[in-house]
């Protein structure tokens, strides 16, 4: 880029690189839908959301209960492993330290797991503190399917493969169970930030 | 080397695999023949269902739609994970 047309950026543009993690670009208005399978259309009715494994009180929410539970809004900078990232995202749900407060576990692992068979793992430590949530609303509207509609799991300090689309429920385990693509060679914490793309990074 | 088995006269190490396996790991994919670990179909490479657009490429079985194969090369490196297929089977060499 030269030197004449960094004199024409906004005095956000100094921000925007602050939030852009190694490696990444803005990708801007466009929100690229990746998928490795075809998308599930679960009716929103039909839904549920089940917490279960190594916890002392597994527990199921329908779609109903679940509109119940307290809710919150989450702007948000997005990043996905590919390489784009998106400022600014928007979206409603509950937050997983709601979910997880009354089914009480020894594990310090989980694993998200969704309707077409995906899955991913993920630290407790990592989706609890006001970090994760799963959210069926996005910029104001019901999350659409391909965007993981009815309701996909959002942990936006992680590489977005992490935020599982079509997301069922969450298994607690006690030992490290690495999903659909940590077994393919991806990081198994996926910090955009170290840039943890792959086993090793 | 390890050897559990204390039968030395009965077998070789993996490198006298090696010059069949790049036999086969060269063969033109397009001739091969994936057998289903999912739902045991038998269907050509070329048959099957390729979603491009994830972190890598995911192969899916047009009978039961269930993963066969991922694979990717990338600056990375090349991985290939077929724990979804059976059988991979090509017509012989030459």
């Amino acid at each position: 880029m030269s030197l004449v047309s960094r004199g024409f950026h906004r005095r956000s543009s100094t921000t925007t690189t602050d939030r852009l993690p190694p490696g990444q670009y803005d990708v801007g208005d466009h929100f690229p839908v990746l998928s490795a399978g075809p998308t599930p259309r679960t009716p929103p009715t039909a839904w549920d959301f089940s917490v279960r494994g190594v916890v002392d009180a597994p527990r199921t929410w329908t779609s109903e209960e679940f509109r119940q539970l307290p809710r919150e809004a989450i702007s948000v900078d997005i990043h996905c492993v590919t390489k784009w990232s998106k400022f600014g995202t928007r979206w409603e749900g509950v937050a997983v330290d709601t979910l997880l407060a009354d089914v009480g576990t020894q594990g310090a692992h989980l694993q998200a797991f969704s309707d077409g068979g995906y899955t991913t793992n993920l630290q407790l430590q990592d989706v609890t503190n006001g970090r994760a949530w799963v959210v069926d609303t996005y910029d104001g509207a019901p999350l659409a399917p391909e965007h993981g509609g009815p309701a996909r799991l959002l942990v936006p300090h992680l590489y977005f493969w992490k935020s599982a689309k079509w997301v069922r429920g969450l298994e607690l385990t006690r030992a490290n169970e690495p999903g659909f693509w940590e077994t393919f060679g991806y990081h198994d914490r996926g910090d955009p930030w170290l840039e943890q793309r792959y086993s090793g990074d | 080397m390890s050897d559990p088995t204390e039968e030395r006269d009965r077998r070789l190490d993996g490198n006298a695999a090696a010059g069949v396996l790049a036999e086969v790991m060269t063969m033109d994919p397009t001739t091969a023949m994936l057998t289903c670990a999912h739902c045991h179909s038998r269907t050509a490479l070329g048959a099957h269902l390729v979603y491009a657009d994830a972190p890598a490429m995911v192969l899916r079985c047009p009978g039961c739609m269930q993963v066969v194969m991922r694979c990717a090369s990338d600056d990375s490196g090349r991985r290939l994970e077929m724990t979804g297929v059976q059988l991979l089977s090509a017509p012989p060499v030459g």
